[in-house]
């Protein structure tokens, strides 16, 4: 029985990686997503099978109420909530793994060697802390909170002395088994969890958001350690690898150190530190939207590249509208999107993917920057310093070394902004005032709807 | 006969080089149903939360067993609506083959 169970755990752990490696395409990912669903059945059902005296009744309801719960939340979420959504889900992890370790702890009748302390000490702890600081992070995600970063002096010192009570009443657990002990480890963490996360921004919450993916998987592997459990290890190690490969490309993409986001504070730094030395009024050039429209429908090449205030003023149906009236006129239009263009890793993608663009269109970063030399116009909707060419040439600049899509390399650029305000790093942007560039001001689903307008005409 | 703490260092060490190598190769398009997937799969802590569900020394009540069903409940969660919302972020990729 016992060799059944593992050869069946094992089938789980290797579809769920499955599941992992169908996202390497759009087209094998939807069997990527059955194969995780069969591979968590198996795992479920094989558990069923090795219990000693289950409890069917409160197992089956917990699980139909998770469904009813998880179901519904699935279906209602709105794209732009995503990165709320997920956070939430991180959060729910972690309150999880931090059940399952006090459960153990009181599970009479078992004795805990001190290896399994060890672990559950892990296990706990790092579920306490997913825990809090996922709630804060969906909290400022989703606004409840303000996204503001929240700091004061003595924070690091607090943070390491919070981090070393933990450890103490870890070591107290460890030697004495006393319950209160792990009872205290526990609140510190929840405590830690909050105060580690208060002092990101707002604008770090894409790397937030995918460190408490990896967070997440962690905790679930270190629950898997205490129960001996196969499945756990693999699909937490799994997890876990996944959210730190995200929050590393999200830094790169950032010119951020993973370091210095989670020290925090530049959300706090941003708002009048921009270099406003720079001397007097320039000057822009700036057109209407039908100027604009009738630029792009005599062009070969056009390049849109959105940003999340295109997300914001709901504008990606009529811009893919404006996209296939151009198309239809004999344009090349193609999407370029940078790492950061959404408040998630992969977020713009999702939400032109619902404008019903093909995927085919939409290009990362890597893929067009090379094709801006020979594109006739760029259409900048709603994003800013993902093409400041500061990030380029100005070594002075906060944002130098950040990737950004090398839209002044374009025969002629029309940005679509509310006004000439800043972008959220603080800085003005060098490519509003070439000569090439034209700049269309107004809400951006309001220019999108003329931008139509402009070409049926 | 091995510890079975090394057993399991054995494996998460393996799985943990098997995710990086899998994950890498994760279009960038399509990163955010990335997350949302491994959402639902850290819902695998499900297992560890049923195992605390058991009748204990004759009772099913107890501060273990009721601890364990929230586990259950909120894992539940995490696996219907990761794996749902993954779906139907991917139909959205898929339509577009025209």
């Amino acid at each position: 029985m016992a060799n059944i169970s593992a050869v069946l755990y094992l089938v789980a752990a290797v579809l769920f990686i499955l599941a992992l490696k169908g996202l390497s395409s759009p087209v094998t990912a939807l069997r990527g997503n059955k194969f995780g669903i069969i591979g968590m059945v198996i795992a479920v059902v094989t558990t069923f099978m090795i219990m000693d005296k289950p409890v069917l009744g409160l197992i089956a309801a917990a699980i139909v109420a998770g469904a009813v719960i998880g179901g519904w939340k699935a279906r209602t979420v709105e794209m732009t909530g995503m990165p709320e959504l997920v956070a939430a889900m991180h959060s729910l992890v972690g309150l999880s793994a931090v059940l399952i370790a006090v459960a153990a702890i009181f599970h009479s009748g078992v004795e805990h060697t001190g290896v399994q302390k060890v672990e559950l000490f892990i296990g706990a702890f790092i579920g306490a802390i997913t825990f809090t600081a996922s709630v804060i992070a969906y909290g400022k995600l989703s606004g409840r909170f303000g996204s503001k970063a929240v700091s004061f002096n003595g924070q690091h010192l607090l943070n390491l002395l919070l981090a070393l009570a933990m450890v103490g009443f870890g070591i107290a657990y460890f030697v004495t088994d006393s319950h209160a002990a792990f009872l205290a480890m526990v609140a510190i963490a929840l405590v830690l969890g909050v105060t580690l996360i208060i002092p990101i921004g707002g604008a770090d919450m894409p790397v937030v958001v995918s460190m408490l993916n990896s967070y997440s998987g962690w905790a679930a592997a270190g629950i898997g350690f205490t129960l001996n459990n196969p499945v756990l290890i693999i699909a937490g190690a799994c997890v876990g690898s996944s959210g730190a490969i995200l929050s590393y490309i999200m830094c790169k993409a950032m010119n951020r150190s993973i370091v210095s986001v989670l020290l925090g504070g530049f959300g706090a730094e941003s708002g009048g530190a921009g270099p406003a030395g720079d001397a007097g009024p320039k000057n822009y050039k700036s057109g209407s939207a039908e100027d604009a429209a009738f630029l792009m429908s005599n062009a070969d090449s056009v390049v849109i590249v959105p940003g999340y205030g295109l997300a914001v003023s709901r504008a990606q149906h009529a811009l893919q509208e404006f996209a296939e009236l151009l198309h239809e006129k004999g344009v090349t239009v193609r999407y370029a999107i940078h790492p950061v263009a959404g408040r998630m890793p992969g977020h713009m993608n999702v939400l032109l993917a619902e404008a019903e663009v093909p995927y085919e269109q939409v290009l990362e970063m890597e893929e067009i920057n090379s094709d801006f030399n020979n594109t006739d116009v760029v259409l900048v909707i709603g994003a800013n310093d993902v093409v400041n060419p500061a990030a380029q040439k100005d070594k002075a600049s906060p944002i130098y070394g950040m990737p950004i899509l090398e839209a002044h390399k374009a025969r002629t650029v029309i940005v679509v902004k509310r006004s000439m305000s800043v972008g959220y790093a603080g800085l003005d942007n060098e490519l509003f005032y070439m000569d090439k560039t034209m700049m269309v001001f107004g809400d951006a689903k309001k220019v999108v709807e003329d931008l139509v307008k402009g070409v049926v005409h | 006969m091995v510890d079975p703490f090394i057993a399991s260092l054995t494996v998460f060490v393996l799985a943990v080089f098997v995710g990086y190598h899998v994950v890498w190769n994760v279009t960038p398009a399509l990163h955010t149903p990335l997350m949302a997937v491994t959402n639902a799969i850290s819902g695998i802590i499900i297992v560890g939360a049923m195992l605390q569900v058991v009748d204990i020394n004759g009772s099913e009540i107890t501060l273990t067993s009721v601890l364990g069903t929230i586990g259950i409940f909120l894992a539940s969660i995490n696996i219907f609506g990761g794996f749902m919302v993954t779906q139907r972020m991917l139909d959205m990729f898929k339509k577009k083959k025209k």
